[in-house]
């Protein structure tokens, strides 16, 4: 089922939680509503479910507008960030629910409930806990209980709500595996909420990005990385390096390979599109290795460029671990930096790079 | 036992609960029951059994016991509603509202009889207009002993209720209603269950409370033998009257009947506690 939004704002008192927010999302996508916290996501997905009204705009689920339409006419499936599992019956029942609770004429019978129960606990793997109750199971299984029981009611959206956010690292790497892959076999169109742009990004085939209420950027998870639209998003999708422009700056981003356009205010650099080689001499990109860190596949560098007015400006690097090896560096030695691609913004005066 | 158990401590505590128990229940009821053995005490069984089986006694177990038990109803439906204002919607004044729903616990109870018999009274504030416009009599009928018991009662079951229901998680009845539960639904098989042994427990109190109750009672009851006497103020009476061995004998059988009646709502409890409620009643045995 596709999804349209129009012109959606919505204010809790003094408070903008969404301004004017548009967005359209296909049917069959995965889409990650990504941004800090606050930023009016969770909202944004309670709007889409009927769980809040909007101020103002339109919600339009298959052309239909169900702005004003309640959660129960909406054929969504929703599964919350604390599971909201019903901790007064076991996971057979917890799953029956929403078939049990048909009008008698819909109702499917007692063998049928039972049928889709057991083949929604297959899918999720955890057909041998039929009879438990909720708080005897672990934080992942609660959630995949969570999401089985919202698929039995056959959703033609399913809306979840931070669902990796209450589980811990190695459990959330499984899950959001498991979840891509579930996707991809049952194609009904998702959207989730995360401030993970780690698990946005793995997870989704598109991203929207917010911050304070605004829609900053939606594009898939490539366009949004290679592309980002404005300062806020390269800050916040990836590690970057962030330069405020100032006419020191000049001399060394040419002899890095940069062209400068005219009016710039800062500069972002991606760490990976940063390379150094041995500096024989000083030249205007000349920088020292300050430190260097090894994060796994990849090597971070640490790098102080002594500037003409006597201070020096902290860049990271990041680069395959032979790479590295290949270089032969060690602490203080010269480097020249070639920089291979960079991003302008105007907006923004940089800030230290994280 | 105590090798095995994390806590420290159980000893003591289980010889300082013994000792309480003992102190303060055990004891003085125990001595009820030894002063019906006594020698002394004149009281046969089968005399034992013609005070028992003395009609208006009979009559008056009848009315202290029925009597509770529709006020606990009553003031559970009542004491439901009350926690669920409290707990669901912004009142203005709230802790005000709180502050006077336990009033009935502080208050003397003569004085609260004494007020609602003035109030229900055939020419009372209340009791006027409802004799003259419904032809309902409160004041001095067996009526009257049940808005006693029910004024007694509702702190018990508002209080019980209020925390069970402030913890019920908003997201499981926004969870219900996604997977097309209707309102009612989600209050017969959402709320309800998870509020049920908390209702229970406080059904059991305000029921055990009323069945005790004597000051609120005896001034709007009108106390008449057969129809609106309870035992309470039966025992009172052969108190005065020096029969002791037949307030003795009253008691006891108030003693047990209450002690058993309360064992039985806690195995209720119990049984709900084990068998959730699911939406059709036939559950399904994978």
């Amino acid at each position: 089922m596709s999804i349209i939004l129009k012109n959606i704002s919505k204010r809790f008192g003094n408070f903008s939680a969404l301004d004017n927010i548009n967005l359209e999302i296909p049917e069959g996508e995965l889409v990650a509503l990504l941004g800090p916290s606050g930023c009016g996501k969770t909202t944004l997905l309670r709007i889409i479910a009927g769980l809040e009204r909007p101020d103002s705009g339109h919600v339009l689920l298959k052309g239909e507008d169900k702005t004003y339409h309640d959660i129960r006419d909406r054929g969504i499936g929703f599964v919350f960030q604390h599971y909201a599992l019903f901790r007064h019956m076991t996971v057979f029942e917890n799953i029956a629910f929403g078939m049990r609770v048909k009008p008698r004429k819909l109702r499917p019978t007692e063998t049928q409930i039972r049928d889709k129960v057991h083949a929604l606990l297959a899918l999720v793997q955890l057909d041998w806990l039929y009879d438990r109750y909720p708080d005897q199971l672990s934080g992942g299984q609660r959630q995949r209980i969570a999401l089985a029981r919202a698929l039995a009611v056959e959703p033609s959206v399913l809306l979840l709500d931070e669902p990796f956010g209450a589980l811990d690292a190695s459990v959330r790497k499984d899950l959001r595996q498991w979840l891509r892959h579930l996707h991809h076999n049952l194609n009904v169109t998702s959207i989730f909420v995360t401030h993970d742009q780690e698990e946005a990004m793995e997870v989704a085939s598109q991203v929207v990005v917010f911050n304070h209420g605004h829609l900053e950027q939606q594009g898939t998870p490539s366009d949004i990385y290679d592309h980002p639209a404005n300062a806020f998003v390269s800050r916040f999708i990836g590690d970057t390096n962030i330069i405020a422009l100032e006419s020191h700056h000049t001399d060394w981003l040419r002899s890095s390979g940069l062209d400068i356009p005219p009016q710039p205010d800062c500069l972002h650099v991606r760490p990976h599109d940063i390379d150094l080689s041995k500096a024989t001499s000083d030249g205007a990109a000349t920088a020292i290795l300050k430190d260097w860190q090894h994060l796994g596949a990849l090597i971070r560098v640490e790098l102080a460029k002594p500037l003409p007015d006597g201070a020096e400006e902290i860049v990271y690097a990041e680069m395959p671990n032979d790479r590295f090896k290949q270089l032969a560096l060690a602490i203080g030695d010269k480097v020249d930096l070639t920089i291979r691609q960079a991003h302008w913004f105007h907006e923004e005066i940089g800030r230290a790079p994280h | 036992m105590s090798k095995t158990n994390i806590l420290p401590g159980f000893r003591p505590a289980l010889g300082f609960s013994l000792l309480y128990l003992s102190l303060v229940v055990l004891i003085p009821l125990s001595t009820l029951v030894f002063k019906i053995l006594q020698p002394d005490a004149h009281l046969s069984w089968a005399g034992y059994l013609d005070i028992i089986g003395n009609e208006r006694v009979q009559a008056s177990f009848r009315v202290s016991f029925v009597a509770a038990l529709i006020a606990a109803f009553i003031a559970l439906v009542l004491g439901f509603v009350l926690a669920w204002v409290l707990v669901r919607y912004r009142l203005p004044a709230k802790r005000i509202f709180d502050a006077l729903i336990d009033l009935p616990f502080a208050l003397p109870t003569a004085v609260a009889g004494i007020v609602l018999a003035s109030l229900y009274a055939p020419n009372g504030l209340l009791g006027e207009p409802l004799n003259q416009l419904l032809g309902v009599k409160i004041a001095f009928k067996p009526a009257g002993i049940v808005v006693a018991l029910i004024f007694i009662g509702l702190p018990f079951i508002v209080r019980t209720i209020e925390p069970v229901l402030q913890e019920i998680d908003p997201s499981m009845e926004e969870a219900a209603s996604s997977m097309g539960a209707s309102r009612w639904q989600i209050f017969r098989y959402i709320i309800f269950p998870n509020v049920l042994p908390a209702a229970i427990t406080g059904f059991g109190m305000a029921f055990a409370r009323g069945v005790g109750e004597y000051g609120s009672v005896i001034f709007i009851a009108g106390n008449l033998p057969y129809v609106s006497e309870i035992v309470p103020l039966l025992i009172i009476t052969k108190l005065e009257q020096y029969d002791y061995s037949g307030a003795t004998a009253l008691a006891l059988t108030m003693l047990v009947v209450s002690f058993v009646l309360l064992l039985a709502i806690n195995l209720v409890q119990l049984m709900l506690l084990k068998r959730p409620q699911t939406p059709t009643a036939a559950k399904a045995k994978p």
